[in-house]
């Protein structure tokens, strides 16, 4: 992979920096994670994180609502804010030598935004137009839902909010998850490009160095759904399907192991749900496999959207491929899984924002920072022996399945 | 950067802008072939052939292709369009024997009735996918009623019937009309030697058969305020709208491409202070679409159909606001930066340099490194954007809905 240069810098107010100066480019992005996600939203009023990430940049510090967006397109910035479970992340990438006044203007957002009242009800209304859009495209749909039914609440919980909720959240609401979210102690910096570790070291000083380390709250009780089968009637055209059973969290020992499974199943276009079910059958166009996590507790996501006639079909085949592989897998299944891995962390240092957001996120998780060698040599040591012995620790077990379409399915009673 | 070009005696074209330093190199073959080159008896073919490309050769069957690419660890897709079938993907520079090989195997793939068969399926899953997907909805059929007698009118995924009826012997006649090496031009960006990629392209593209096929480009001339209505019980409703714009081969394309951002972008544009940043609207966005001989704007509101009427008179209180008075130096300025960050960004990867080198040299045979591109985004004046406005004002011809509407108003 060639060296990397990774620095990290931990501020006595409890603000992490990670750095990664990368060569042969001339952008540098940041991505800045505060613990604020929706896991924090108050019960009743789910969706406040996600409408304090749109009223946020509505003005801070000297700037209003306008002249805030006018200052980081004049800098070329392109930018992105918005709650996920834990976090309210801030992204964004511009040439290397516009992020010190960049980086300045995300102070003002984070420490001193105003959350103008008059602009409170907009902001909710936008929220609402994005759930309702929601509402009106059941594949997206689905994917929220199986990550609801799937994932304990609060964690499970659409990162967006509910439409039952909103009428409810008040501007109060978004003032007191500002105060008690937005605090250095557990926020997270990523910066990589053509950057200077010590200038950017000095600079985050500068702009974050005075702000208050805040008192350190209490985490969100875990609440368990006990429903396996969930189905919802829609008039859609086709029928989609969502299905997720129990995997590992990154930082697991066999996390990399539960990756080349699932990479095996939905990796490229020769893995076995590709070609089980839309290259022998034609059952869809999309299928897929994703794992996915919360801290300590991981689980793989599937997803396919085929016609209504069809879909029985298209879960059958789909369950059984999840529950074959523990009859094993083969050595050339795992050798492309290797190739894609070395081939995507190479290619990864071609984007500084994938850069940015990989090590804040490792931060997260890891509280260190995983080289690409790292992960491209766990990755080449796995056997199809260590694998196979993952699944068979780990077997596709624990299902949640979830239709939405004309008509429910008929899922398997011994399999949940 | 250097750039390279070649041509082949069968009239493939060859362009490289190479770069000896990036870590990755991408390779696009792209076919100037798409749904504006269909009849009515073949509607959704060149789609439909895009999925066939990957279906092999007498060489390689389906399943060979799918594991080589995998095998090298390849990021790789095909998309196809109005008027350009691409094939697309980024490799490790180590693989590029084995991708280019690949790649060329998908340009004449043997067409296997039994793939045929089973391929018929998986697009009419996709048609079934995008007609849960309403603003694809209101896209087609916006596009369908504007260019009504045009050839850009025509379905990029055909018809549910168009594709039930559809002959692998009617996709082969379409291919071996269509894919002649003049309409191909295969084009790489980043990490790979140039002796290589010329020695590598005769070896696989030499026997491939001469010729051209030429492409009718008249400007469509759309009917004034014709109307499609799709209801749907959704919750929001859609609207798309068209109107005449600047071609791929006028230069009032530039101007264009900036105020679409200044008026339309999904973000500090005109529309979005006063439609999106206010929660009346989902979304509210001016978009620029330049085709051969022709081009659009495409105006696209979601919101709440209860304020879909009032909505779309703001919308026309700007464009007649824009028409009128123009745009302000301000705005133009802003406009350049953020679209010059965008192009400059986009550049670092291979990847991302690729489209925008393949598709200024089909549609209008020249090289533009990104210092040229920036130069040319800075040359755009108010004046440009006036003569712009004179000659394609912001508005529309035709309108599309999907929702719960039974009527807009025209």
């Amino acid at each position: 992979m060639g060296k990397q240069l990774i620095q990290t810098h931990q501020y006595p107010n409890g603000l992490t920096l990670i750095t990664e100066t990368m060569d042969d480019v001339q952008s540098a992005a940041f991505s800045i994670m505060v613990p604020a996600g929706s896991i924090y939203d108050q019960t009743k009023r789910h969706g406040t994180a996600s409408i304090l990430a749109d009223l946020i940049t509505r003005g801070a510090g000297p700037y209003n609502s306008r002249q805030l967006s006018c200052a980081l397109d004049d800098l070329g910035v392109q930018s992105h804010e918005g709650a996920n479970s834990a976090h309210i992340t801030f992204s964004g990438a511009t040439l290397a030598g516009n992020l010190a006044e960049t980086l300045k203007i995300y102070g003002e957002i984070l420490k001193a935004p105003h959350l103008p009242d008059d602009q409170f009800a907009a902001s909710r209304a936008g929220a609402e137009q994005a759930l309702l859009s929601v509402e009106d495209d059941p594949r997206q749909k689905a994917l929220i839902e199986l990550k609801r039914r799937s994932f304990p609440a609060p964690w499970g919980l659409p990162t967006d909010g509910d439409l039952a909720d909103l009428p409810h959240i008040t501007i109060k609401d978004i003032q007191q998850h500002y105060q008690s979210c937005f605090q250095p102690n557990g926020t997270i910096i990523g910066i990589a490009g053509d950057v200077d570790f010590e200038q950017v070291r000095q600079l985050v000083d500068d702009i974050f160095g005075s702000w208050e380390f805040a008192a350190v709250r209490e985490e969100p009780g875990l609440v368990y759904d006990q429903e396996k089968v969930f189905f919802t009637e829609q008039e859609s055209t086709q029928t989609h399907l969502g299905i997720a059973y129990d995997a590992v969290p990154y930082g697991h020992p066999d996390y990399y192991a539960a990756w080349a499974a699932v990479g095996i199943l939905s990796g490229g276009m020769s893995s076995r749900l590709f070609t089980e079910v839309r290259e022998k059958r034609g059952l869809c166009y999309t299928v897929s496999a994703s794992l996915t996590g919360m801290p300590g507790l991981g689980r793989v996501l599937c997803y396919a959207g085929t016609t209504s006639e069809r879909a029985q079909e298209t879960l059958d085949v789909t369950l059984n491929e999840l529950t074959r592989l523990g009859e094993g897998i083969e050595e050339s299944e795992l050798e492309r899984c290797k190739a894609r891995a070395k081939s995507s962390l190479i290619m990864s240092q071609e984007s500084t924002s994938s850069r940015a957001s990989s090590i804040a996120r490792d931060w997260y998780y890891l509280k260190r920072v995983t080289t690409l060698d790292q992960i491209n040599e766990e990755i080449q040591q796995l056997t199809t022996k260590r694998v196979l012995g993952y699944i068979h620790a780990h077997p596709a077990a624990n299902f949640t399945v979830l239709t939405i379409g004309p008509q429910p399915l008929e899922v398997p009673s011994d399999i949940l | 950067m250097i750039f390279y070009k070649e041509k082949l005696n069968n009239g493939l074209q060859i362009i490289a802008e190479l770069n000896p330093n990036a870590h990755s190199v991408a390779v696009g073959y792209f076919v100037r072939t798409g749904s504006r080159d269909e009849t009515d008896a073949v509607s959704g073919v060149s789609h439909f052939l895009e999925h066939m490309a990957f279906k092999g050769n007498e060489k390689y069957s389906a399943d060979d292709v799918n594991r080589i690419f995998d095998e090298i660890g390849a990021n790789y897709n095909a998309s196809t369009s109005e008027e350009v079938t691409l094939f697309y993907g980024s490799f490790l520079p180590e693989y590029l024997k084995t991708a280019l090989e690949l790649l060329s195997t998908l340009i004449y793939p043997t067409l296997r009735q039994e793939d045929f068969d089973m391929e018929k399926k998986v697009i009419l899953e996709e048609i079934g996918m995008y007609d849960d997907l309403h603003s694809f909805t209101a896209y087609e059929k916006v596009m369908q009623t504007h260019f009504q007698g045009h050839p850009l009118g025509r379905s990029i995924l055909g018809t549910v019937q168009s594709i039930t009826d559809l002959t692998s012997e009617q996709m082969a006649e379409y291919h071996a009309q269509q894919y002649m090496a003049g309409n191909l031009t295969l084009v790489i960006t980043g990490n790979a030697d140039w002796n290589q990629v010329l020695e590598l392209a005769h070896q696989f593209c030499d026997h491939w058969p001469a010729g051209k096929t030429e492409r009718p480009m008249d400007e469509a001339s759309p009917a004034d305020h014709a109307q499609i209505i799709i209801e749907k019980g959704i919750q929001q409703q859609h609207i798309m709208q068209l109107a005449p714009a600047p071609s791929a081969q006028d230069l009032l394309r530039l101007p264009a491409e900036i105020l679409a951002i200044i008026i339309g972008d999904d973000s500090n544009s005109r529309l979005y202070w006063k439609l999106v940043d206010t929660g009346i609207a989902e979304s509210a966005e001016l978009g620029y679409n330049e085709y051969d001989g022709s081009g659009t704007w495409l105006t696209y509101l979601c919101s709440d159909p209860e304020l879909t009427e009032s909505n779309r008179q703001r919308i026309q209180e700007i464009y007649d606001d824009v028409n009128q008075n123009g745009v302000t130096l301000e705005e133009l300025v802003r406009a350049k930066n953020k679209l010059a960050s965008r192009l400059v960004l986009r550049s670092e990867r291979p990847m991302g340099r690729l489209s925008s080198l393949g598709g200024n040299w089909v549609y209008r045979q020249e090289y533009v490194s990104v210092a040229d591109d920036l130069k040319l985004l800075n040359s755009v004046t108010l004046e440009g954007i006036r003569d712009l406005l004179k000659k394609y004002p912001l508005g529309y011809s035709t309108t599309a809905a999907v929702g719960p509407m039974t009527s807009v108003a025209d």
